[in-house]
């Protein structure tokens, strides 16, 4: 929503001196938020009114001309000139010698602080200011039509003008425009009047609005034309007038300027007529060119499954029946709030007008617009949904303005079909109530005052305030309180802290777990990272999963944003392997990065029920390191939430995007917590990185389950320790894991750490085979350990790695 | 032995002790006068020659003379053992300059540390935290929340859906509902989340973000409340000169409503770059839950009344750390996360 600020003075005269920062500030902080202002002015200094008294041949350029001014001084001014279309006697701008203009005639983009005029000489002649286009003054011929395309801008029949008077002011051109960004439900705000009352409140001064006087001749509308309103939940009143003998032309000065400062382009008498009230009041309004209307007759029905219909900017539309048509006795004339047809379009033959103002369905019109892809400045008003009792209103005012510029014979009586009267809302006046939710102590005499500047009606008696119908977002006391609140100021209410039970601020067991998970993550070298949480379904093939991967399950976006971004992910490594890509593109070296990612895995499919959010940790990295590294960044974390007791890994794990050689799962009191493994090479290929790229994801909701930040002290061992060494060779296929697993069982609690301090393969020991050696150490927690007691251990150690088929070397 | 040749031992001895230039010198000289078999024993030994009278007098000749030689070998080992150490002291300078070596710690995302700071803010004035599911069912994200079926508001969000029933959610509001819901009054909580609207990714906007919902009910909440909450919050996160102005705005489910400025932490209001001269910053949404909201969860407006408020979480971040494109947040670049 925009305003012309002048616009807005003429109906709140008592901010006639108010400049436009201090007008949006206050504004803005009352409801009515200004974005921004543009000073129409804006580097326009020295302009004056000029009237041209003689015009004679440059001596030595044959495109010049020396012009003798009138500017009100003394002395005509000496202006030279190459402009085509001067002549004597002639009234123009004149920018002096001094002053400044906003841009060149070429109408390019203008410099921001425009374009300082200095006297000077043009082939030897001396010029003493300049004669400006529409264009140096800042404006466009889009806003002022009777500009020349080319040459300086001339004032026509204005006689209230005489030489030195302000240029700017004549041009109109002194004012502001302001961009507000008015929401949703003040529908009474796009409006110029509902902007006018805000500020009359806002201020605390009068609203003088338009009078709308009686108009029309002794005939009656209703001979003219019938409406019928067949649907009338999509068409709750449909007002129309009509005016004949009408006179197309351009409209008065005055009116163009106020449409030319809101951005809306002079068309002619009548069209800018049903825009003037668009702005004014917020009604849209439709002028029909009346000798088009078949049988004079208004049907308002659905358009017919593929209806064809052309609006007036010659596109053709297929329509439905879920579309409302405006149609006279043959064939629709008009897409109801939208736009007119081609076929009944007012042109300069036209004789007789039919003015609608109508209300419509603000959903209804909102979808049609979007199934049809257009966007009117009536369609965004309509989608609102607009105050029928508006609409009689704003059709009274287009007829007044008809006669009041002389464009035509305005005749008497409206037809008006209003099946369902739109009543005002009672809401009880509960001044208590009201300062119990804002904290406040206002009295119940302020709130009146306000709330009836805001034409709200207070009937002391009953103790009821009527809201009028334009104000439908005043539903309940709530609503009355936030009125009382904007205008005695947000600023001055209290600041106070909730009083009451004081409670206990408190996070969830859960974020602990995974506070310090990402702590020891990050200890251990790993940056955070964050990715979105839907990808494309081609990760899927990208990740190798097979046809039948039950992560293939995913949960589509029915609308999404390209198909890149359509599924919830179901694995969190797309993002990782992603970023990973992306920093070894970027040549970053030494990568490691970590994301709490969550996966959405779908309980069934299409959703009927809250699909299964879980939390994952994923790390990834490339550079330094290798499968170990990853392995013990893995342990850490574990560790570090006190999961302390051994985690087992099975290379069994199956994970079509890992190594199969080099993956595993991780378990934790026989349950998975996660998986681990280099990436596929193919995989790295398939993202593009080069080298090899490390993954770990932990089941977050698995390590809140098993972790645990109790802590008990077990004493500091009294007795010595005994220590073993122990080293032998099998075969590669029997894992380390397998004989650790054989050396704690046969150990029980007497073994106090087994290390693994040596693996070697190689030529000294046979093909497929190699050699590993472990330190093992052991400890009673109550005597000195007897040699014979290690003895017996490392005998049954023995025994048993040897029927797992490893050689003890002796 | 006699005196003489007593004190032309002692001489020698300590003769020997000041020339010494180093421990195993020092430690000769040790044994050959103090040692077992060393020149002060003999002298000892010679008493037994000399006549019973004179031994006393002798003896403590000796002795003085040994303990003198002792003494000053003590002492000279002390310097020499400075000396040695003050070598070696010399030798293991170090250029202390050269390069630490690190553990090279990871960096958190700046997105978790600007959520991290509002949490702690919240707990500390007894908030709890709480979190929602981000596929979510239209009525938690909409129709409960006072925005039915066709409210224009829903075309505002640009809301991706899964099903008719099931979308992502486009705010964090609707875990306000399902805490109403649990009836556990009164509510003091934040939940943060992860959000989602059809916005093209760019500078400022991204398809993926995240908010942290607010939510107060209990029966005297006032609007005052929710701006004395806000002030401390402001304070807290931006300074303690932060200034907070509150401009009335529209939510549908709350009733007043506003939009909050801070004043500019970079300028204290002057104008800058970074509040593009206005001195203020808009930061958040906020008003007193409607009391329609709180009827559809249960709960009686007429007994209860609350605030809620919404906070971007990547604007804050943004905001706090003056990353000037929202690219970054997602893109995951090391050289942009080791600046957090």
């Amino acid at each position: 929503m925009r305003t012309s600020l002048n616009w807005i003075k003429a109906l709140v005269p008592g901010i006639a001196d108010m400049g436009p920062k201090e007008y949006m500030d206050a504004m803005t902080l009352s409801g009515s938020k200004g974005e921004f202002y543009t000073e129409l002015d804006k580097n326009l200094e020295k302009i004056v009114i000029g009237k041209i008294l003689s015009i004679e041949k440059h001596p030595d350029a044959d495109k010049l001309v020396i012009c003798q001014v009138d500017v009100g001084q003394e002395e005509p001014l000496q202006i030279v000139t190459g402009a085509p279309n001067v002549f004597e006697g002639a009234v123009v701008p004149v920018v002096l010698a001094g002053g400044r203009v906003a841009g060149g005639h070429d109408g390019s983009t203008p410099p921001e602080n425009g374009i300082k005029i200095k006297k000077g000489k043009l082939r030897g002649v001396d010029s003493y200011g300049m004669m400006c286009s529409i264009e140096e003054l800042g404006s466009s011929r889009e806003m002022y039509p009777d500009a020349p395309e080319n040459g300086i801008y001339i004032f026509k029949n204005r006689d209230d003008l005489k030489p030195g008077d302000d240029a700017v002011k004549a041009l109109g051109l002194d004012d502001a425009v302001i961009e507000y960004e008015i929401t949703s439900n003040r529908v009474d705000c796009f409006s110029i009047i509902g902007i006018a009352r805000e500020a009359a409140v806002t201020f605390g001064k009068e609203l003088k609005l338009p009078e709308v006087t009686k108009t029309g001749n002794s005939e009656n509308a209703a001979d003219y034309i019938d409406v019928e309103v067949r649907d009338t939940d999509l068409c709750p009143r449909y007002t129309a007038r009509i005016c004949k003998n009408i006179k197309i032309g351009p409209s008065p000065e005055w009116m163009q300027r106020r449409l030319a400062s809101q951005g809306i382009r002079p068309i002619n008498n009548i069209v800018d007529i049903t825009n003037y009230v668009m702005l004014e009041y917020g009604q849209p309004m439709h002028a029909y060119d009346l000798s088009t209307i078949a049988g004079n007759k208004i049907i308002v029905r659905r358009f017919m499954d593929g209806e064809k219909f052309t609006t007036l900017d010659g596109q053709e539309h297929t329509m439905d029946s879920t579309m409302l048509a405006i149609c006279d006795d043959h064939e629709p004339v008009g897409i109801a709030g939208i736009m007119g047809g081609q076929n009944s379009m007012i042109t300069r033959d036209a004789d007789a007008v039919l003015f609608e103002a109508a209300c419509f369905d603000g959903t209804n019109i909102r979808l049609t617009g979007r199934k049809l892809g257009m966007h009117t400045d009536a369609q965004s008003m309509f989608e609102k949904g607009l105050d029928p009792n508006n609409a009689s209103a704003a059709i009274d005012r287009a007829c007044q303005l008809v006669e009041m510029l002389g464009c035509g014979e305005v005749v008497g009586g409206m037809v008006d079909v209003y099946s369902k009267v739109k009543e005002p809302l009672q809401i009880p006046f509960e001044p208590d109530r009201i300062n119990r939710l804002l904290g406040t102590d206002l009295s119940a005499d302020y709130m009146i005052k306000v709330l009836t500047a805001l034409e709200l009606e207070y009937n002391e008696e009953t103790g009821v305030f009527t809201i009028p119908t334009f104000r439908q977002d005043l539903k309940a006391t709530c609503d009355l309180a936030e009125e009382v609140a904007r205008f005695y100021g947000y600023a001055n209410i209290d600041s106070t802290l909730p009083s009451g039970q004081a409670m206990a601020g408190r996070v969830s067991f859960k974020h602990i777990v995974h506070d310090q998970a990402k702590r020891t993550a990050e200890f251990c070298g790993f940056s955070q990272g964050m990715t979105f949480s839907f990808e494309s379904p081609k990760v899927f093939d990208m990740l190798k999963l097979a046809p039948d991967d039950m992560h293939r399950n995913a949960i589509r976006i029915a609308n999404p944003q390209g198909e890149d971004y359509s599924i919830m992910r179901t694995l969190p490594v797309n993002g990782m392997l992603t970023s990973l890509a992306r920093n070894f593109n970027r040549r970053n070296k030494n990568v490691k990065l970590y994301e709490i990612a969550k996966v959405y895995l779908p309980k069934a499919l299409p959703l009927t029920d809250y699909p299964d959010e879980r939390e994952e940790l994923t790390l990834g990295f490339y550079g330094e390191g290798d499968f170990y590294t990853m392995k013990g960044a893995a342990e850490e974390i574990l560790q570090s939430i006190g999961m302390r007791d051994i985690v087992t890994y099975d290379p069994n794990a199956g994970i079509p995007f890992l190594h199969p050689g080099r993956q595993a799962d991780m378990l934790y009191e026989g349950q998975k917590i996660g998986y681990l493994g280099e990436v596929h090479p193919d995989v790295c290929d398939t993202f593009g990185i080069k080298g090899r790229a490390y993954l770990a994801v932990l089941d977050l909701p698995k390590l809140v389950e098993k972790a645990t930040f109790e802590r008990h002290f077990k004493g500091i061992a009294k007795y010595p320790a005994v220590t073993r060494d122990i080293s032998m060779t099998a075969k590669k296929s029997i894992l380390a894991g397998q004989i650790e697993n054989v050396i704690r069982r046969d150990s029980g609690s007497l073994l106090e750490n087994c290390e693994l301090f040596d693996v070697y393969e190689g030529s000294q020991i046979g093909e497929g085979f190699r050699s590993l050696a472990y330190t093992l150490t052991f400890r009673a927690q109550d005597h000195t350990l007897e040699d014979s007691e290690v003895n017996a251990v490392m005998d049954k150690i023995i025994s048993d790695l040897s029927e797992l088929g490893v050689n003890l070397r002796k | 032995m006699n005196k003489d040749e007593l004190k032309k031992m002692e001489e020698e001895a300590l003769r020997q002790i000041r020339e010494a230039e180093n421990m195993s010198k020092l430690n000769e000289i040790r044994i050959a006068f103090l040692g077992k078999k060393g020149q002060f024993t003999n002298a000892m030994k010679s008493l037994r020659d000399l006549p019973k009278e004179e031994r006393p007098v002798f003896g403590q000749v000796v002795n003085e003379a040994r303990s003198n030689v002792t003494e000053k070998l003590e002492e000279m080992k002390t310097a020499l053992a400075a000396k040695a150490r003050e070598k070696q002291l010399e030798s293991e300078v170090i250029d202390v300059t050269l390069p630490a070596s690190r553990m090279e710690l990871g960096h958190r995302h700046p997105n978790e540390i600007a959520l991290e700071e509002v949490e702690r803010i919240f707990v500390g004035m007894g908030y709890e935290v709480v979190e929602g599911p981000e596929i979510e069912k239209d009525y938690y994200n909409f129709e409960a929340l006072n925005i039915p079926a066709n409210h224009p508001a829903k075309d505002e969000q640009d809301t991706f859906y899964i099903t008719k029933e099931f979308l992502l959610r486009t705010q964090t509001s609707g875990t306000q509902v399902h805490e109403m819901e649990k009836h556990k009054l009164p509510i003091r909580m934040i939940s943060p989340g992860r959000v989602f609207r059809a916005d093209e990714l760019d500078a400022t906007h991204s398809p993926n973000f995240h908010q942290i919902e607010g939510l107060v009910i209990d029966k005297n909440i006032t609007f005052a409340d929710l701006k004395g909450t806000l002030a401390e919050f402001a304070k807290q996160l931006f300074g303690p000169d932060t200034k907070i102005k509150l401009r009335p705005h529209h939510f549908p489910f709350t009733e007043p409503s506003a939009e909050v400025d801070v004043s500019c932490f970079k300028c204290g209001g002057k104008g800058c770059r970074l509040c593009k001269g206005e001195g203020w910053i808009e930061i958040l949404g906020c008003g007193m839950v409607h009391p329609h909201v709180l009827e559809m969860s249960g709960i009686d407006p007429n007994e209860y009344q609350g605030f809620a408020f919404g906070v971007g979480l990547e604007r804050i971040a943004m905001l706090k750390y003056e990353i000037d494109d929202m690219h970054h947040l997602y893109e995951n670049d090391i050289r942009f996360l080791k600046q957090f």
